[in-house]
């Protein structure tokens, strides 16, 4: 029974009425491991992931973390699992600074009724987690707003990782970044990697993905189209897969 | 060692000259004042207690309004809920005790905020409509209960509390003033609540996706702003010792100017309370200047409106640009 992996998802189905997002699909993860998730838009890869982080439900199918079977019924569900998605659009409060962006929802509080914030924790422990993920922001007490597109990326990453989870899906985290952020943030993919999470990690950048992947995982219109090593693979080879025909896969 | 700092964008602590702008302001118009209006009494201490008389009732509620603002909303009610708790409190205070009439007052606010949450969360509706609408249904409601008849109040300890006395040489409206800033500024810089309604102003989706119950903290904060606003109302009949279906009507104008020079975004996510009240105190600073500088009041209302445009076209824009 037991393997190394840390996720299964396993012949997954979805449909949108008449529309087939998601035809048998089985994906596998290990534990440090990343997975580059490619394919052309709409092939399914953010149905797949709203299906693994809770926002729809499969139709039919199992999903499988850490050897138990799992049924995600809810985002709360997921997270509790220990998966964490960092969006593309980043989900950041702009107006607010960077601990209190990595806090949100679960500030630490005095214990008096009036529920007071205890800054000065959030801020020890935010400069905290981005020490562990080599981020360097001096002064966490700027608003996010005020910080570069990557810088950004990396505080949505801080905060995925600082619920402390075994998974965690990365949404585009290379789209709209100028060129020398975007080795930033892979830097801090692979830092994630080295800390033993496991990563899925989507993206339209072939060369990102080939940096960072272990593996990459094609989908053409909701089938799984090919796994590859990334060693044993090209980018020809994956676009191949992206775009051949449905009627060859 | 990695480092994302690049692009020569530094998040380096600079002095910020926007955010002290509004205190310059301030200094800069009185500086003028002072020295123009020397010769008319600007600067006597009648005045300048004059000034802050005024000016009481609109920080008081520049600080809910800001609240208010900070999540994003606007209350466009609370004019009218200021007369209609006003009349509600003076009508009660003739036929009951002073508790009682401060109860049914601060009801009256809290239930108008109940409603104005009911539309917003529930019904889905834009604040500006649902508290436009409740505004006139409680405009109505006020010139109904009394056919526009003031109420007297008479009640000695009743106006010496609610904004009439002082407490040695200070005014008890300035007491009222200082604890409602105190409280608002904790609560919004210290506080979970205040945490919470800035995430809403800031990024809707990233509150309720972080587990934050939007519609709970909205629902309140109309609540809080109508108890504002019947506090103001008591504010104004122990200070005038009269209840009027006239009061707050022309403040809402007033709030929302003060809230924005004071350094708040129209467009939400803002919250500085100490901002809102100097915001205040420079209009009523203008227009003790307008006065004595012998322009008419219609002629200060032209003028109240030159400085709204004026603000909002300065004000921070929304926090996604």
């Amino acid at each position: 029974m037991s393997n190394d992996y840390i996720l299964e998802m396993k012949n997954i189905h979805k449909s949108f009425g008449g529309l087939r997002a998601l035809v048998d699909v089985t994906l596998e993860l290990k534990k440090s491991e990343i997975v580059g998730l490619v394919g052309d838009n709409a092939a399914g890869k953010s149905t797949l992931m709203k299906i693994l982080t809770g926002a729809y439900n499969a139709d039919s199918g199992t999903i499988i973390v850490e050897g138990k079977e799992v049924f995600i019924k809810s985002p709360h569900i997921s997270r509790a699992l220990g998966i964490e998605m960092v969006y593309q659009d980043l989900e950041l409060c702009q107006n607010l600074d960077v601990p209190a962006n990595l806090f949100l929802g679960r500030e630490v509080i005095s214990s008096t009724g009036f529920r007071f914030l205890k800054k000065r924790v959030m801020e020890n422990q935010a400069l905290d987690i981005l020490h562990r993920l080599k981020i360097d922001i001096h002064n966490p007490r700027v608003q996010v707003n005020k910080l570069s597109g990557g810088q950004q990326q990396a505080v949505a990453i801080g905060r995925a990782v600082s619920f402390d989870p075994k998974i965690v899906i990365m949404d585009e985290p290379t789209a709209n970044l100028a060129l020398v952020e975007i080795d930033k943030v892979l830097e801090t993919t692979l830092t994630l990697k080295n800390h033993g999470i496991s990563i899925i990690f989507i993206s339209h950048r072939l060369q990102d993905v080939f940096t960072v992947a272990d593996k990459i995982f094609v989908l053409n219109h909701g089938r799984k189209a090919a796994l590859l090593e990334k060693e044993k693979t090209n980018r020809d080879e994956v676009v191949k897969y992206m775009f051949m025909e449905p009627k060859h896969i | 060692m990695s480092n994302l700092t690049v692009n020569g964008r530094s998040e380096a602590k600079k002095f910020d000259i926007k955010q002290w702008a509004i205190y310059f302001i301030m200094l800069g118009i009185f500086i003028v004042f002072a020295i123009f209006l020397r010769e008319r009494g600007f600067l006597s201490l009648v005045n300048l207690m004059n000034i802050f008389r005024q000016t009481a009732i609109i920080s008081i509620m520049a600080v809910g309004f800001t609240f208010m603002l900070a999540s994003g909303e606007f209350d466009l009610s609370i004019g009218s809920t200021v007369a209609l708790s006003a009349l509600v409190g003076a009508l009660m205070l003739q036929r009951a005790g002073i508790a009682l009439a401060i109860f049914a007052a601060v009801a009256v606010g809290a239930t108008v905020g109940f409603a104005n949450g009911f539309f917003v969360v529930k019904a889905k509706m834009p604040s500006i409509l649902a508290t436009i609408a409740m505004m006139g249904i409680i405009h109505g409601f006020a010139r109904w209960i009394t056919h526009l008849q003031a109420v007297p109040v008479i009640n000695d300890r009743f106006t010496y509390t609610f904004g009439g006395g002082n407490v040695g040489p200070i005014p008890t409206l300035f007491i009222w003033t200082l604890v409602v800033m105190v409280i608002g500024h904790i609560a919004m810089v210290n506080t979970l609540f205040g945490r919470k309604v800035l995430a809403i102003g800031g990024n809707q989706a990233a509150a309720r996706l972080s587990g934050i119950n939007v519609s709970r903290v909205k629902w309140l904060l109309f609540m809080i702003m109508g108890m504002i606003s019947s506090l103001s109302g008591l504010l104004y009949s122990g200070r005038l010792h009269a209840a009027r279906y006239t009061y707050g009507e022309q403040d809402l104008f007033t709030i929302v100017a003060a809230v924005v020079i004071g350094g708040n975004s129209i467009y939400g996510g803002t919250g500085t309370i100490i901002g809102a009240v100097v915001g205040s105190i420079i209009i009523g600073m203008v227009n003790n200047g307008l006065i004595l500088f012998g322009f008419s009041v219609d002629q200060q209302v032209i003028f109240r409106g030159v400085i709204i445009l004026i603000a909002v076209a300065l004000s921070p824009k929304g926090p996604k640009e």
